[in-house]
């Protein structure tokens, strides 16, 4: 589907949010890569937050689902970048969370459903409960001639990718060509954000550095609830919104404010369709149709 | 006299001091507990130029401690001491917070260091 085409689509079912298109591929797409094709990310809903910041938390992700479910044509799948659930200590409430939010997704009409966690499903169990209920915490994929990789920033408590992880990716990485079309998704910035609110991860310069000699490769993250859009070098960084609470712009304070005041209209709040042809078109989608 | 443990010994410098390996004999030392989901006290003082030993204890459980204006962060591992000397080189306000994920209320536990003159 064109852009103009897919744009007046939306217009049409009354879902167009705010559209950014990025050369995301900036050498191109190789020869034998082919095929246009569209998928969803949500992020950070956080199943199971109850307070202020979001009163409405119990039906967000319910209406959003509703929405994603209205698109046509389907998205190819549907990747959930992390915080799935809001964190507890307590384990069996961890675990029933997650099994609570495992069935309320299982209504998506898409059932390529990809899952990687937040620093609140995996950092107090090293990623145990999760594994359990959603596999590995990274991994690969391919799609229409891409190359889609999930790299794991949270499990390690103090936000590292670690020594091994990073040698996987070193090693997945040499058997890609220099110009393959790479997508990576990790739920913390890689880069330095904000190091004063902790907006970064400790060890994500060397994953960029792996992934730096690479021509085509976007980055699609969560964690800080906004969209956000910042480039290290060729490679662009796509922050998407939340399903639970927006926070405040980054470094707009010295310390970490807390969550934004609620909004009944939850426009803060949604989902994001990105769609890769030639550029890379991120459409930001509403928690309900309009 | 109670042996210090000495886990991480760092020396920052805010503004284009360099790092040194070892902890300045004179200067200032701060007491710091941290527990879920703060540090006590959470305000500390400090003057331009002097070395300023934060000596970090933890009782519930691992907590991080980072000051990125200062190239500095050491895990503080319960019932040890440990020790982080910073020379500030000029007056600011600069954060401290912790960078090991240790609930909900994690991402409020910070702090501020004030440099005076």
């Amino acid at each position: 589907m064109q852009q103009s085409d897919r744009r007046q689509f939306l217009k049409l079912a009354g879902l167009a949010g705010v559209t950014f298109t990025a050369g995301l591929f900036p050498k191109g797409p190789a020869d034998a890569q082919a095929g246009d094709f569209h998928f969803v990310q949500i992020s950070d809903t956080h199943w199971g937050y109850k307070g202020p910041a979001n009163p409405d938390a119990e039906h967000t992700l319910e209406k959003a689902i509703v929405t994603v479910n209205g698109l046509s044509p389907k998205p190819d799948f549907i990747v959930f970048t992390g915080d799935l659930t809001h964190t507890t200590e307590d384990g069996a409430m961890r675990r029933a969370r997650m099994k609570r939010f495992k069935e309320i997704v299982s209504e998506l009409n898409v059932k390529d459903v990809r899952f990687m966690p937040g620093e609140h499903d995996a950092s107090l169990d090293k990623g145990e409960a999760f594994k359990e209920f959603f596999g590995n915490t990274h991994w690969t994929f391919d799609h229409k001639g891409v190359h889609f990789i999930a790299l794991d920033n949270v499990s390690d408590p103090a936000a590292r990718l670690g020594d091994e992880q990073l040698a996987w990716l070193a090693a997945d990485l040499k058997q890609r060509k220099p110009d393959d079309r790479i997508v990576v998704f990790t739920h913390r910035p890689l880069f330095d954000l904000v190091p004063n609110w902790d907006w970064t991860t400790a060890d994500g310069a060397k994953a960029i550095d792996l992934l730096m000699p690479h021509q085509n490769v976007v980055v699609f993250y969560g964690h800080i609830h906004q969209e956000h859009h910042h480039m290290t070098g060729h490679i662009a960084h796509h922050a998407a919104k939340s399903l639970i609470f927006p926070q405040a712009a980054p470094g707009n304070a010295p310390k970490r404010p807390p969550p934004l005041p609620f909004d009944a209209s939850l426009k803060p709040l949604g989902t994001r369709e990105v769609t890769i042809s030639k550029a890379i078109t991120i459409t930001e989608l509403p928690v309900t149709k309009a | 006299m109670k042996r210090r443990v000495f886990t991480a010994l760092l020396i920052g410098s805010a503004v284009g001091g360099a790092a040194r390996l070892l902890a300045a004999e004179t200067g200032a030392e701060v007491s710091v507990a941290a527990s879920k989901f703060e540090f006590t006290p959470d305000t500390v003082k400090a003057k331009a130029g002097v070395p300023l030993t934060f000596v970090l204890t933890s009782f519930d459980r691992i907590h991080g401690f980072k000051m990125p204006e200062f190239g500095i962060r050491t895990d503080i591992i319960p019932d040890q001491e440990t020790r982080v000397t910073i020379t500030p080189t000029k007056p600011g306000t600069f954060v401290f917070f912790c960078d090991v994920f240790c609930g909900d209320g994690h991402e409020e536990m910070a702090g501020t260091l004030v440099v005076e003159a």
